[in-house]
């Protein structure tokens, strides 16, 4: 457990490190956490705004919005900015390239499994190694982004930038060999 | 076998860490040949021959796929199983095993060493079983820093008894291979896990997916590998490299497993598979957690965990409770319901209820199987828990998930055998390398050596980590310990080459007795009646007997027959059930239906010989009598005090039953009158025998073992059989000629 909670603190100090004014929005939304906690729960309606924030994956988004109370929602939409504000701020040029792929294979993804839903899975062999290789592709491609990440670097001594692309495109290789063969 | 011992004292006295590697390869090619050695009794004994069930049927596959090549089989539509519904045989099987023996013959053909692809079969098993033991000693590495601990372990699982069940020279089933495969894909998910290296993951992948390729039991590692994680996950264990690790493995190894057409769609469809892709999602909400976390204050991040996590979990159940009353995922299995439920299958499907080696593990199997081993395993997880890294929760996991299997299941022994060996080798090494020390510290106190001579050897060297002064330094008691445990080894190898010459290395096609002078008997009643049947009947007579011997007529007499050990269709055994279990007038349209000219019965009463159809008999009623309750009833066979019994007392639906019949006919004939005795069952026979109507005997084998009779085509005069036989009864005392006269004088 040691090196992740090394990992976490060379993030947040990496954070503190890359603008003063992020600091002080982190202390002025924990005390507004803390004051929202207490009347947690009342139940309110759905804060829209809160999932039409663009978040890094759009899975977060939903899930959030399904409950709190309006100034619950002020807090949601501070720490939704707060994590697009550090993501932006802390994340290189080369780690952004990766996300946006991520994103694309998110929305394929989600396109075909909508397609599915809607016209029916007939040659389920089709949809299945499409959608398993955008999955199997997305895993591979988040993987690398972790392995490349500095902040996980103490994770993974084994594990140089270097090898851990050639071992992404190994990956990539069997996986998309085995998505062809199994198309039909 | 014994000579790793001093060997390894040698490799422990050896300087150089050159001269230590040297030294380990060589004593691991010695424990793979003492593997692949104590696994040829059989041969030696014997000779060079397929053993039991299954295994001839994935000899005759690699003799398909060796002769007609790999598309053929992968398209095989066997009509001569299964008659007359026939058999998708290459897509109902898996082909791991037949593919890699034929793998190794052309590779043979190659290196012009032209061998038999029997002899590649029979050899296979014991092959692998030497990898199976470096496979032990690379996971057993990755476990404990002492070198001497991954020796321990090849050795055990080299010789140990519960895996060499599975796998002596002969016995080609899919176990031969799938034991190496699970320890090495444990190894390499380990590696996987340790390094959070997407290429051991995908290795990782492709050895599940020759698992998967190879042997049933790969949802042992379906499920292992989940919980692992899941206990990992909840032990607050989450880190990066589990992610990568594990959906390296899922992602990459859900598809390898889909290729096997066998499998399909399984993956995404049975609750086997849910909980791996459960932990799939759920691993990618802890890494997006993961990443939240480090973005924002602890405290912001505990109102977003609680909500996000939950809400998650909710979606996620409703999603697979829904899925699941909606049919696209098909609830569990029967067969895993028999892992919960000991008693469920019992009840409910008696076609697995009836197999042997699915029934209730009884303890003494367990000392049969693992002798010292059984002892030395819980110290071993106990040893591993002291530590406990993420490793070492993957054997203490895998030792609690495995032993409760072996307990419920006979044949699931061969998966708990690796981590009893993995464990007890730790355990050993543990001791070994407190005891074997030679070195004592400047100034050993006499109060510390009075204090380890009182305690048993496990417990003061564990406490000497703790104070460094206390330890066992004295040199008679460390020789104690040595040479007591050295015994033990000793006693442990001699166990388990006595089970394995004794008890594993029987062919089950060749039986062997001694004779009063102590000579050797064989008995091979088996192969003189396949090869009666291959010599003397048509090339397509069909053969009706018990599902067992289906694999065998097959494979050996190369006829077509209508079951056997693949027991795909239920309705079809219970119709060979009840085909068996009613009277001949019943029987006999059914057997006219399905076209049988010949009835294979096993008959052990004049050789003692247990494994006979009277005495599966009534696993053919009771599964008949689950799907025709009314026309196959369980009750009539038992007497009025509830008895199942052969001799005079049996019950007339017994005497009537065709199985009956076919087993005792003609056999008081072999006695005196009134002295037929069943020795099987021990008991007395009626002095008048059963008498056929409907079948007549085509051949009996030397030792009664197995019995053929031959279907009667229709009557030629239109009769019935049975007031034919009692014609043919009433004249036969006088000439045949004289039966002609009366009908030559109605035809003028």
């Amino acid at each position: 457990m040691a090196p992740k909670r090394n990992a976490a603190a060379a993030a947040a100090a990496a954070a503190a490190a890359s603008s003063a004014p992020a600091t002080t929005t982190a202390s002025s939304t924990s005390n507004t956490s803390a004051t929202t906690r207490s009347k947690s729960p009342a139940p309110s309606t759905a804060a829209a705004a809160a999932s039409t924030t663009p978040a890094p994956t759009p899975a977060a988004a939903p899930t959030s919005s399904s409950r709190g109370s309006a100034g619950q929602a002020q807090s949601w939409n501070k720490i939704v900015g707060n994590v697009f504000s550090h993501y932006l701020s802390t994340t290189p040029q080369r780690t952004k390239l990766l996300d946006a792929f991520m994103a694309f294979l998110v929305a394929v993804g989600a396109l075909q499994f909508a397609y599915c839903v809607l016209a029916g899975n007939y040659p389920f062999n089709a949809f299945l190694s499409g959608f398993s290789a955008t999955v199997g592709q997305f895993v591979l491609t988040a993987s690398l982004r972790i392995q490349t990440t500095e902040a996980n670097k103490s994770d993974f001594p084994a594990v140089s930038p270097e090898r851990a692309f050639a071992d992404y495109v190994v990956c990539s290789l069997i996986l998309h060999f085995f998505c062809v063969n199994f198309i039909n | 076998m014994s000579a790793a011992d001093p060997l390894q004292v040698l490799a422990s006295a050896g300087k150089g860490e050159s001269t230590r590697s040297v030294l380990r390869v060589i004593i691991l090619a010695l424990i793979a040949g003492a593997a692949i050695s104590s696994r040829l009794f059989s041969v030696i004994r014997f000779e060079s021959i397929i053993h039991e069930f299954d295994p001839w049927f994935n000899f005759r596959a690699t003799k398909y796929l060796v002769a007609n090549g790999f598309y053929n089989f992968w398209d095989w539509f066997d009509d001569r199983t299964w008659h007359p519904l026939g058999r998708v045989t290459g897509g109902t099987l898996y082909p791991g095993l037949m593919v890699t023996s034929g793998v190794i013959y052309h590779a043979l053909r190659a290196l012009t060493i032209p061998v038999d692809i029997r002899n590649i079969c029979v050899l296979l098993a014991p092959g692998f079983s030497g990898l199976t033991a470096i496979a032990a000693y690379l996971l057993t590495n990755e476990m404990t820093p002492s070198p001497s601990a991954g020796l321990l372990a090849a050795l055990f699982m080299g010789i140990a008894p519960g895996y060499i069940s599975r796998s002596v020279a002969g016995s080609y089933d899919n176990e031969a291979i799938a034991i190496f495969l699970l320890v090495f894909t444990f190894y390499l998910w380990i590696k996987a896990l340790k390094q959070g290296s997407m290429l051991w993951g995908a290795l990782c992948a492709l050895f599940y997916g020759y698992m998967v390729a190879s042997w049933g039991g790969y949802a042992f590692i379906t499920c292992l590998l989940p919980l692992h994680s899941f206990v990992l996950i909840c032990m607050g264990r989450y880190s990066t490299r589990l992610y990568v690790a594990y959906t390296t493995w899922y992602a990459l190894g859900t598809l390898a497993s889909m290729q096997i057409p066998f499998v399909g769609f399984l993956p995404v469809k049975t609750s086997e598979h849910m909980p791996a892709l459960g932990i799939f999602g759920f691993l990618q909400l802890l890494a997006f957690l993961d990443y939240v976390r480090s973005a924002i204050p602890s405290r912001q991040f505990q109102t977003f965990l609680w909500l996000f996590a939950g809400t998650a979990f909710g979606v996620g159940l409703l999603g697979l409770v829904v899925a699941t009353s909606m049919g696209f995922i098909a609830p569990w299995s029967g067969r895993f319901y028999s892992l919960w439920d000991t008693g469920y299958a019992k009840i409910h499907i008696p076609i697995i209820a009836s197999v042997s080696e699915h029934q209730p593990t009884a303890w003494p199997a367990f000392f049969f199987d693992l002798q010292m081993l059984v002892w030395l395993f819980p110290v071993g997880v106990y040893l591993l828990f002291q530590e406990l890294a993420d490793e070492h929760v993957f054997i203490v996991v895998y030792a609690l998930f495995g032993s409760y299997f072996a307990g419920v299941m006979v044949r699931l022994m061969l998966t708990l055998t690796p981590v009893v060996c993995v464990a007890a080798a730790i355990a050993v090494s543990h001791l070994l390398d407190i005891y074997l020390n030679a070195k004592s510290p400047e100034n050993p106190d006499a109060a510390a050596d009075k204090d380890a001579d009182g305690k048993k050897g496990g417990k003061a060297g564990l406490k000497s980590t703790n104070k460094p002064l206390v330890g066992i330094y004295a040199g008679w008691v460390k020789s104690v310990i040595v040479s007591s445990f050295a015994i033990y080894l000793l006693l442990f190898v001699m166990h388990c080459t006595w089970v394995t010459s004794n008890a594993y290395s029987s062919p089950s096609v060749v039986l062997a007795s001694r004779l009063p002078d102590g000579s050797q008997h064989i008995i091979d009643d088996y192969r003189e009646a396949y090869q009666w049947l291959r010599q003397n009947t048509r090339e397509d007579a069909k053969i009706m007997s018990w599902w067992d011997y289906g694999y065998q007529i097959g494979g050996m007499a190369d006829r077509p027959t209508l079951v056997d050990n693949n027991t795909w269709n239920n309705t079809h055994i219970a119709t060979v059930g009840k085909a068996m279990a009613s009277s001949e007038e019943r029987s006999y349209p059914i057997m006219r239906q399905h076209e049988v000219d010949y009835v294979l019965v096993v008959f052990g009463g004049l050789l003692g010989y247990s494994g006979d159809d009277i005495n599966k008999f009534l696993w053919m009623v009771r599964i008949a009598e689950g799907i025709w309750p009314d026309e196959v009833k369980e009750r009539d066979f038992f007497t009025a005090r509830g008895e199942y019994r052969v001799d005079g007392d049996a019950t007339e639906t017994m005497k009537n039953s065709v199985m009956y019949k076919t087993s005792y006919y003609n056999y008081q004939n072999l006695f005196p009158p009134g002295q037929a005795v069943d020795r099987m069952r021990g008991v007395r026979l009626p002095e008048v025998g059963p008498q056929l109507t409907h079948l007549e005997e085509a051949f009996t084998s030397e030792n009664w073992i197995i019995r053929i009779y031959k279907v009667k085509d229709l009557d030629n005069l239109g009769r019935d059989h049975a007031s034919a036989v009692a014609f043919d009864k009433g004249v036969k005392k006088k000439k045949p000629a004289k039966k002609k006269g009366p009908r030559v004088l109605r035809v003028e």
